[in-house]
């Protein structure tokens, strides 16, 4: 569909298994792969379809299905689109394969994500040197079951303050003899 | 003639600074003297051309903390042009007199914030641009950045806005000169003076304070 050959497609769903194919706009396909043909099926991409620039790897948080879902963002210039290949990983002490052997800005978004969401990357390099958060000891604060207005409100507290409303505020400012009294 | 006290190093008695960030190695390379404060000039004439001097020659420390530091660059520009009222962006603390904490400041930065403001020579000032050093701003439920920057650092102005105009820079800039040449802006000494609150402030904050107590 669109980019994507019927020919290519079925060749990705017999030895890969894909599943969910979805065309999202003319310029970008998804689809969804096992955890175990992950790697494989996206080394192939880059090296035998020609989807050699990684665009970017992020994580949705399905905290109802207790699933993480990976998305690896690959960019064809050739044919000049997009494909998104989702990985679903448990929640629970989430792993996945590294892939920082394929692309050289990879072991950057594992390091995000492994401070962000708790996934493990074995073998990726400095993941647990502090990334963004610096003496962090919460749970991975992008979670879902994180509650970052109570953290906030917790820990950065303002302290005493007044407020003002600022409808009477600004009529006490303009007609201070007549004690905010507009008419 | 006149008295100055200054940033000796030597504590003249036993109330010294703990400097538990440190290892024991690394201790003795730090002093562990308590701040000073900076005392005004006993001769009052003397005072207010000082104070006419520093409020004609604000040099700014170059570190653009968030956001709000983009509305520097358009003044220093030939629209805006701050170099009329005296002031230069410098590069190092020591040679600054002003800090302008430009928008929301992150744990991350605040550590370095605390660093560059010690080390910076008084009387110095500080300039919160923006909302969000004053109540979080647009940022008040972030897990990562703070919301009200006086408790860890005195401010001497706040430039409402989000972000404020280049226009609402100058008049800042122009309240602080008002405000120099009055004698008001104390914000240095306020925080020698009240150094154990702000420090147990910005160290429930920052947890890992691998740095001297205090880091002149």
């Amino acid at each position: 569909m669109g980019n994507l050959t019927n020919a290519l497609l079925d060749r990705l769903q017999r030895d890969f298994e894909i599943t969910e194919i979805t065309q999202r706009n003319p310029r970008l396909t998804t689809f969804k792969v096992d955890k175990e043909h992950a790697e494989t099926l996206v080394r192939e991409l880059r090296d035998r379809e020609s989807y050699t620039h990684l665009n970017f790897i992020t994580c949705i948080d399905y905290i109802e299905d207790g699933i993480f879902t990976l998305v690896y963002m690959l960019q064809n210039y050739d044919l000049n689109c997009m494909l998104g290949v989702h990985v679903d990983i448990g929640r629970d002490n989430a792993e996945m394969t590294s892939m920082h052997t394929l692309w050289g800005q990879v072991w950057t978004y594992q390091r995000e994500l492994r401070e962000m969401y708790g996934i493990n990357f074995p073998g990726s390099p400095r993941l647990e040197e502090d990334f963004c958060l610096e003496g962090w000891d919460d749970i991975p604060p992008m979670r879902r079951e994180f509650d970052t207005a109570a953290y906030s409100t917790e820990h950065f507290g303002h302290g005493e303050r007044s407020t003002e409303e600022p409808r009477q505020y600004m009529k006490v400012q303009f007609y201070p003899n007549r004690g905010g009294d507009e008419k | 003639m006149f008295k100055i006290t200054g940033a000796d190093d030597i504590p003249e008695s036993e109330d010294v600074l703990a400097n538990d960030g440190l290892s024991e190695e690394d201790r003795k390379l730090f002093s562990n003297a308590r701040p000073k404060r900076y005392e005004p000039y006993p001769v009052k004439a003397i005072e207010d051309f000082a104070n006419w001097a520093r409020a004609n020659s604000l040099w700014i420390l170059g570190f653009g903390t968030g956001c709000c530091s983009i509305e520097l660059r358009p003044l220093m520009t030939a629209r805006f042009d701050i170099s009329r009222f005296g002031v230069a962006g410098r590069p190092t603390p020591r040679q600054s007199s002003v800090f302008v904490i430009g928008g929301y400041v992150s744990v991350k930065t605040l550590k370095r914030i605390i660093r560059s403001y010690e080390q910076m020579q008084g009387p110095k000032f500080i300039v919160c641009l923006g909302s969000c050093p004053a109540n979080g701003g647009m940022y008040f439920d972030s897990y990562n950045t703070i919301n009200r920057f006086d408790l860890y650092l005195p401010v001497d102005m706040y430039i409402n806005g989000c972000m404020p105009r280049p226009e609402a820079l100058l008049h800042g800039i122009m309240e602080l000169q008002d405000d120099i040449k009055a004698g008001k802006c104390d914000g240095a000494n306020r925080y020698v003076d009240n150094f154990d609150w702000y420090k147990a402030n910005q160290k429930k904050v920052i947890k890992n304070w691998n740095m001297p107590d205090y880091n002149w």
